[in-house]
């Protein structure tokens, strides 16, 4: 970490979003989403690409503005960007994909308040360049994705037996269906966390064993 | 010969646990004897599933996270044997199974093991069952052939009703003071339980305000709402709620006042959830929200105390 | 369901307090349910606060709305509402810092964290999906947003109490919370059905 420039890479940025920086494990933001619409895999990753395309413009555009906007004007300017991202994603999905908007209801609109699309503007796009603050709402993006998809599918597994509505454990297991409820969702959320932490706690230690 | 000392209040503290657990298993020893006379072979397996899962998840946890083995304070294989009298006699052996896991690692030693757990463990998992398979959790056999075949004549389908509270005209007040009643392996037989309560005001392991202002309350509300009083306090799981469950140390508050409102507040809940609610027995859910209450109910009154004390001082 | 008269009135509240909870069985407002619950007064400060905005967002966007329609621009909807929470906080906060600064000391850190919660954007959104009258939307925003301090408050509750517990080390802060969470919605599934 020590070698670390100040100018950060593409691959870094990336790798950051995606794995160190993760918002759903590691920076826990987001959370509303992230327990509501994970009652399957299918929802999780229809959240997830419809977040990743809005961040990834926000960024864009927010780098582009970043020296236009006033600094007691940025929240709003900031936010009204990010709801305009939105509503597109909003109408296209009514149009294209009725039914994954049926099942994601209030939670495509609710996309203008993640928390997560808010900090990168402020933390990230506002002090970068284009380019970069794209690759930086690309991996942040998909790092939310793949968390949000891999919680649909431990809920959607024990709650219904299935992944993206595939049946996986037959029809003999009867399925748990505490996890697709609200409870599950909190229950489950927790208990990957708890256990990613672990991991990466176990991984650090072996690590900082190797250097000494 | 150091680690001696400085265990050594640590396992007096123990031993006390041990007793008061000891002293609750005495107590439902009347309820399990009844299971087991009502219900057969059925209630030994679960019994036995449910106790043998919380035990030995309590110790694979303890081992793991190389932590003081306080499996023999005997509180898992209460929260077991509490959970398995509150499970229907045609459950399959998983449910307890399940049930005592979830109790035992993730209401009880995921917050830190005994004492630290925020619900009662056995009817946290009982709601999980509850909500994850209900049609096995509300489906109840009846215990005797002769009330099947009256049931029968009557035309009222009691196979598929977890309390009496569902069938109301056909029990009679000694069947439901007997167990004579679908329901529950371990709260039908009302006499069984009264036996522990005795035992338990006796031994001075509870005090008589929960058990006896939470039925009181439900009584009263019954009463109100135009039911009979008598046979709700007798039907379905409040008699044993509220004498083993609701009076739990660690999720009970821990002042005189406390005990009062909390009591009442279960009262309350119960007849709520009856007469509104979901659920046909609510017991488990009215215990569980006064669970969630006792913390800000502690602090509050605790608080009233300490500013006393300031003023005195 | 819609408010017609008293028991009806009474109803609503029942639902939207206890039996549709916004964080228990809506998930809306998790972030500074999960952020915000170490302490039982900053806890009930939070929920102050969100009641108070909660309230004027559902009247002030009622109107909006209203001129949304009249101008055929629905779709701006999501734009317009979110502006409009935004320039509420703005002002509440500018306001309470002039003429109640008891209140701004209290509950004046909350305020900038509302703009983000969308629990309040939520609850804008689903009065207009659901017709709500304006003294529907009203009542939807402050019942709600009672919910939202009820589950905070008892969250905050069962935190302090647990502050000294040996929660595994990395199951402490988030991961515990969170099922903490869980099992207090465990607990609030008691009140289903009461008001359908």
């Amino acid at each position: 970490m020590a070698e670390k420039s100040n100018k950060p890479t593409m691959r870094g940025v990336f790798v950051n979003g995606l794995l160190n920086e993760n918002p759903t494990f590691r920076l826990v933001l987001g959370t509303c989403p992230t327990l509501a619409v994970t009652t399957s895999a299918t929802n999780g990753i229809g959240m997830g690409l419809a977040a990743t395309f809005v961040l990834i413009c926000s960024n864009v555009v927010i780098s582009l503005v970043r020296k236009l906007i006033p600094d007691k004007a940025r929240i709003p300017s900031f936010i009204v960007i990010i709801a305009t991202f939105v509503t597109i994603v909003q109408m296209t999905m009514q149009a294209f994909l009725p039914s994954l908007y049926e099942s994601l209801g209030i939670f495509i609109p609710l996309i203008v308040v993640n928390c997560i699309i808010l900090a990168r503007a402020e933390a990230f796009a506002s002090k970068n360049g284009p380019l970069i603050s794209a690759v930086d709402g690309l991996g942040m993006g998909l790092g939310f994705t793949c968390a949000i998809t891999l919680i649909g599918i431990v809920r959607e597994l024990i709650g219904n037996g299935s992944v993206f509505g595939i049946n996986i454990l037959g029809a003999a297991y009867e399925p748990m269906l505490l996890f697709v409820l609200a409870p599950g969702g909190f229950i489950t959320y927790g208990l990957l966390l708890g256990i990613i932490n672990a991991l990466t706690a176990r991984r650090a230690a072996k690590k900082g064993g190797d250097q000494a | 010969m150091a680690l001696h000392i400085s265990t050594g209040p640590h396992l007096r503290a123990k031993a006390d646990t041990q007793r008061l657990m000891l002293d609750v298993l005495i107590a439902l020893c009347p309820a399990t004897a009844a299971s087991i006379y009502f219900y057969g072979i059925k209630a030994v397996l679960i019994i036995l599933v449910s106790v043998a899962a919380a035990v030995l998840s309590e110790f694979v946890w303890q081992k793991l996270g190389h932590k003081t083995l306080r499996v023999n304070d005997l509180s898992a294989a209460v929260t077991g044997l509490l959970l398995a009298l509150n499970l229907p006699a045609n459950v399959p052996l998983w449910i307890p199974l399940i049930g005592s896991v979830f109790a035992i690692i993730v209401v009880k030693q995921l917050f830190g093991g005994i004492g630290h757990n925020f619900l009662n463990p056995a009817l946290a998992a009982r709601a999980v069952l509850l909500t994850s398979w209900p049609s096995h959790m509300t489906k109840a056999f009846l215990p005797m052939r002769t009330l099947l075949e009256s049931a029968a004549e009557k035309g009222v389908d009691t196979l598929s009703s977890a309390t009496p509270l569902l069938v109301p005209g056909m029990t009679e007040v000694k069947d439901l003071l007997l167990g004579n009643i679908p329901g529950a392996i371990g709260e039908t037989c009302k006499i069984a339980i009264l036996i522990g309560l005795v035992y338990l005001l006796v031994r001075k392991v509870i005090s008589w305000e929960i058990p006896v202002i939470m039925v009181g309350t439900v009584a009263l509300c019954s009463w109100a709402f135009g039911a009979d009083p008598l046979k709700a306090i007798l039907s379905g799981g409040l008699l044993f709620g509220a004498c083993f469950m609701a009076t739990d140390y660690v999720t009970s508050p821990m002042l005189k006042l406390g005990h009062v409102i909390y009591a009442v507040g279960c009262g309350l809940m119960v007849a709520l959830i009856r007469q509104f609610g979901n659920y046909p027995e609510g017991v488990t859910y009215a215990i569980l929200l006064m669970n969630i209450v006792t913390p800000l109910l502690d602090r509050a009154l605790k608080r009233k105390v300490y500013g006393e004390v300031k003023q005195h001082g | 369901m819609r408010i017609v008269d008293f028991t009806s009135f009474l109803l609503f509240m029942v639902y939207c307090v206890f039996v549709n909870n916004f964080i228990f069985s809506r998930f809306l407002g998790c972030c500074p349910f999960l952020g915000v619950s170490s302490k039982v007064e900053t806890a009930t400060g939070m929920g102050l606060a969100v009641t108070f905005v909660m309230g004027l967002a559902s009247f002030f966007t009622y109107f909006v709305n209203m001129l949304l329609m009249a101008l055929g621009l629905e779709y701006l909807q999501t734009i317009a509402f979110i502006l409009v929470i935004a320039a509420l906080v703005q002002f509440v906060e500018m306001f309470m810092k002039k003429s109640m600064p008891a209140l701004y000391s209290a509950l004046g850190i909350y305020l900038p964290l509302i703009t983000t919660n969308c629990a309040v954007l939520a609850v804008t959104l689903l009065n207009v999906q659901n017709n709500y009258n304006l003294f529907e939307s009203v009542c939807n925003g402050v019942f709600g947003a009672l919910g939202f301090m009820l589950a905070i408050v008892l969250m905050a509750g069962v935190r302090e109490r647990l502050e000294t517990s040996d929660i595994p080390k990395s199951f402490k802060g988030f991961p515990s919370s969170l099922v903490i969470a869980g099992l207090l919605s465990i607990a609030f599934m008691g009140f289903q059905g009461m008001v359908k």
